[in-house]
């Protein structure tokens, strides 16, 4: 029998191939988004100083700061949070713990399912057409915010759904073993066991809140106002809608610094939030005993 | 028997969406007493014991027909209480399943749901006395703050009958409790089972046909969703009543 | 034994879940609900085949033009542009971090592609006018560099993560025993990745594609600003276009409400939301058909 030989044969040769040209692609990949990084960081950290993080808006965009368009994405995500956060968390403690009507779960897992990958001008669409117009909530940061909401609404719920369902039965026997009611089951034993999992989803969907632009194009996004909002029913600027309309209102050779360092803040708040919630979710599964 | 029976069961048929598990059993377990049952895997003996606690109420589509009867009320009448049913007859199960608490608050979980402490020392109290019934209490006593998940799967198992019993049920049902243990930790636990007949009424299922001779005082067959046999475990082991029990603890089949 | 039922048996909170879900379910499917009532005008007046295949998209002129077929053209182009580089690569990345990558290198690598599947849409659409557009223009000499091409390249990176992520599920899912059993009849790691793993895992990334296909035609601010924004129906992937996305939200605000414009672009949404359906129920359909 035949089994020694140190000859690299045409196979070997072959795998070492495949195995560059996959490297390659990953590299590929993660090269260019680096340079998007690289690229807008580098072309936008002149701006960014103190100032541009606490000031208004100043000469027709052009120079000054961004802070109501901080403040307004920042008032936008919380009433989106507000909204689709207790909605969907207890629609999953439903869906996992208490539903008992086959129909309507099927029905709201297609809901789910089929609007977790529509897009999100749809939303703004449906805000449009139902905050601001049917409401009556007007294009505000309410109608946004609320438009952000459903827009996370369906992530909201599937996330928590998973997180619950990462429980084992075991523990939950045992509970109602002991006497305990359904609540008492869900409220000491599954919740505090999924919860660094719901709150991973949370951050997630507060961080995709604070990135979406179609959405509250038309149901809130201000290009310019001088007024910070006083109420649900202002209008708010807003980021990511901020880095658009300097691309395309106006004409200021400044702007375009501006929306450079528009970015870049943008970019810092959505990859800090993502990572928070990435590392909270490492850490829960480490922490993890079964 | 002269004594009235604690639980009795009577014509007592269960169903999966429809599909008979257990079909027209009739029982009697006596107070204070060991009854095992055993029988090939599928037989309704798993689907019997999570009847008497009404755990199977979980099961979408489970319906029972018939009595089941604790202390001679029918556990399946509307007027019941599920939670305090199931407070009243305590589940040890399969698979330790510790909650990922501490081992003191395993225990204290019970008791907390069940407000059947008022002060801290009561609970701190009834945790060590439950312990110390499990025969738990001097491999634990030094880290009652540890987590329940760093003990062994045996202590990990005595650590939920402990659990089971803080909340002082007056029936205890096992489902398969060494299933799972080495033969070392399944003395202790058998040992502990024998123990613990003097305060609680023990349904225990089990696989093992060696265990339920040296444990139970009655032992039932089940085959096919029905009980076939019924008797003193003596009996049961020695001479039973019919050709099938005897095939089955003899080995022939299961 | 006292186990007699006193009531109290649900609290608040837990008469509360059916409603809220109840709620979750009007809201979710509000959306469907107000696309084809609000878009129901336009179907209506200009008619459903004239306006998916109209060829003219003219909707402020006298008369106007409402014919969305230079759109989905427009859509189709950047989306299958983007696929066309995104999946292969996606793939190819998949199969890297699932299979050859060491343990700490995939651990690394997959939150790192999650960070950047996070990168809001907007910021993809800025670099697209202030890096690619330039370099497309002086490379190709092309009077615009905001074309098809623009928003097929910067959709197709955004669709990687997206592609790679499901895909590396798949690869993942695919039991060991099919490994073993390649390795046990003498194949090295490259075969057995490329004639076991792959081929077991293709409905995965079968799903994966139709998924990254649906996330790429409903991106919306990147195409708005990259693609150009011309009405006409694009005659090659190197012009200027507008697809249906970016139209509803660049013409929105100046479409005056309750006019035929108005009612046009949701019935654009309609579309948009109907293609998307129906590409999810595919991976829906693609997924179960795998797990038999």
């Amino acid at each position: 029998m035949e089994i020694t030989g140190n000859k690299k044969g045409k196979r070997e040769f072959q795998q070492s191939l495949g195995f560059v040209a996959l490297q390659m692609c990953l590299l590929a990949v993660i090269i260019s988004l680096g340079v998007l990084l690289v690229f807008i960081f580098v072309k936008g950290i002149g701006v960014i100083n103190p100032d541009f993080f606490i000031k208004f808006p100043e000469d027709g965009m052009s120079s000054g700061g961004i802070f109501p368009a901080i403040l307004g994405t920042l008032l936008l995500s919380l009433v989106a949070v507000f909204f689709a956060v207790p909605m969907g968390v207890l629609t999953a403690v439903w869906l996992v713990e208490y539903s008992t009507s086959y129909k309507m779960v099927r029905i709201l897992r297609i809901g789910i399912n089929s609007l977790a990958g529509v897009p999100s001008i749809v939303f703004g669409l449906f805000g449009l057409a139902f905050f601001v117009k049917f409401m009556g909530f007007g294009p505000s940061l309410l109608s946004g915010g609320l438009s952000l909401g459903v827009l996370i609404l369906p992530t909201v719920i599937r996330t928590s759904e998973e997180a619950l369902l990462t429980v084992p039965v075991s523990f939950k026997e045992a509970s109602l073993g002991l006497g305990a009611t359904r609540w008492e089951t869900v409220y000491r034993i599954i919740l505090p066991n999924s919860i660094s999992g719901i709150l991973t989803g949370i951050i997630l969907s507060v961080g995709r809140a604070a990135g979406e632009t179609a959405p509250i194009l038309m149901t809130g996004a201000t290009f310019f106002t001088m007024r910070l909002p006083n109420s649900l029913f202002s209008e708010v600027m807003a980021l990511p809608y901020h880095i658009y309309a300097l691309m395309t209102e106006g004409t200021h050779p400044n702007q375009l610094a501006i929306a450079y360092g528009t970015a870049v803040v943008l970019m810092m708040l959505v990859l800090v939030i993502n990572s928070i919630a990435i590392y909270i979710r490492i850490m829960a599964r480490r922490a993890r005993q079964w | 028997m002269s004594e009235e029976p604690k639980i009795t069961v009577r014509n007592f048929n269960a169903y999966y969406s429809g599909k008979m598990a257990l079909k027209d059993v009739n029982i009697d377990i006596p107070e204070n007493k060991i009854m095992a049952m055993i029988g090939p895997s599928g037989c309704g003996k798993s689907t019997f014991l999570r009847s008497l606690n009404r755990m199977n109420d979980l099961i979408e589509g489970f319906t029972v027909t018939g009595g089941m009867m604790i202390d001679g009320k029918n556990i399946y009448d509307k007027d019941v209480d599920v939670t305090k049913l199931r407070r009243n007859v305590g589940m040890v199960f399969q698979k330790p399943n510790p909650f990922p608490k501490t081992i003191f608050e395993n225990i204290a979980y019970g008791l907390k749901i069940n407000k059947l402490c008022k002060s801290r020392d009561e609970l701190s109290g009834k945790v060590e006395e439950s312990l110390k019934e499990a025969g738990l209490w001097e491999e634990v006593k030094d880290e009652l703050n540890k987590s329940a998940f760093a003990l062994s799967g045996g202590q990990q198992q005595r650590l939920c009958i402990a659990r089971a019993m803080v909340v002082r049920p007056e029936i205890i049902l096992m489902d398969e409790p060494t299933a799972s243990l080495d033969p070392i930790s399944t003395a202790k636990i058998e040992e502990l089972i024998q123990e613990l007949k003097k305060s609680y009424t023990i349904v225990i299922v089990t696989h093992n046909m060696q265990q339920a001779a040296r444990v139970a005082d009655r032992t039932a067959f089940f085959m096919l969703g029905e009980m076939v046999e019924y008797s003193d475990t003596s009996v049961m082991f020695t001479k039973p009543e019919k050709k099938i029990t005897e095939e089955y603890i003899t080995g022939r089949f299961g | 034994m006292g186990i007699k039922d006193k009531g109290m048996r649900k609290n608040f909170i837990e008469r509360m879940l059916g409603p809220i879900a109840s709620m979750s379910l009007v809201f979710l499917l509000g959306i469907a609900l107000t696309l084809i009532i609000t878009g129901m005008p336009a179907f209506r007046e200009v008619g459903v085949l004239k306006f998916i295949f109209g060829n003219e998209w003219r909707p402020t002129f006298d008369p106007p033009y409402f014919g969305i077929w230079p759109l989905i053209v427009a859509s189709f182009i950047v989306t299958f542009g983007a696929i066309l580089f995104a999946v292969p690569i996606g793939v190819a990345s998949a199969i890297y971090t699932a299979e050859i990558a060491s343990p700490g290198v995939r651990e690394t690598i997959k939150p790192v592609m999650e960070l950047l599947a996070s990168i809001p849409s907007v910021v993809f659409g800025f670099f697209g006018i202030v890096f690619i557009s330039p370099i497309l223009q002086k490379v190709l000499g092309l009077p615009t560099g905001l074309n098809g091409l623009n928003a097929a390249i910067i959709l197709g990176l955004m669709a990687v993560p997206t592609v790679a992520s499901i895909t590396e599920d798949a690869i993942s899912a695919v039991s060991k025993d099919l490994r073993n059993a390649s390795y046990a009849l003498g194949a090295n790691k490259w075969e057995t990745i490329v004639k076991t793993v792959v081929p077991a895992a293709k409905s995965g990334i079968f799903t994966a594609v139709i998924l990254g296909v649906s996330r790429a035609m409903g991106e919306t601010m990147t195409v708005l600003m990259a693609a150009g924004g011309a009405r006409g129906v694009p005659s090659s992937i190197f012009v200027p276009m507008r697809p249906m996305t970016a139209t509803i939200a660049g013409e929105m605000g100046e479409a005056v409400i309750g006019s035929t414009h108005y009612h046009a672009l949701f019935a654009i949404g309609f579309v948009l939301f109907a293609i998307n359906v129906i590409f999810n129920l595919a991976a829906e359909y693609v997924k179960k058909g795998g797990n038999k």
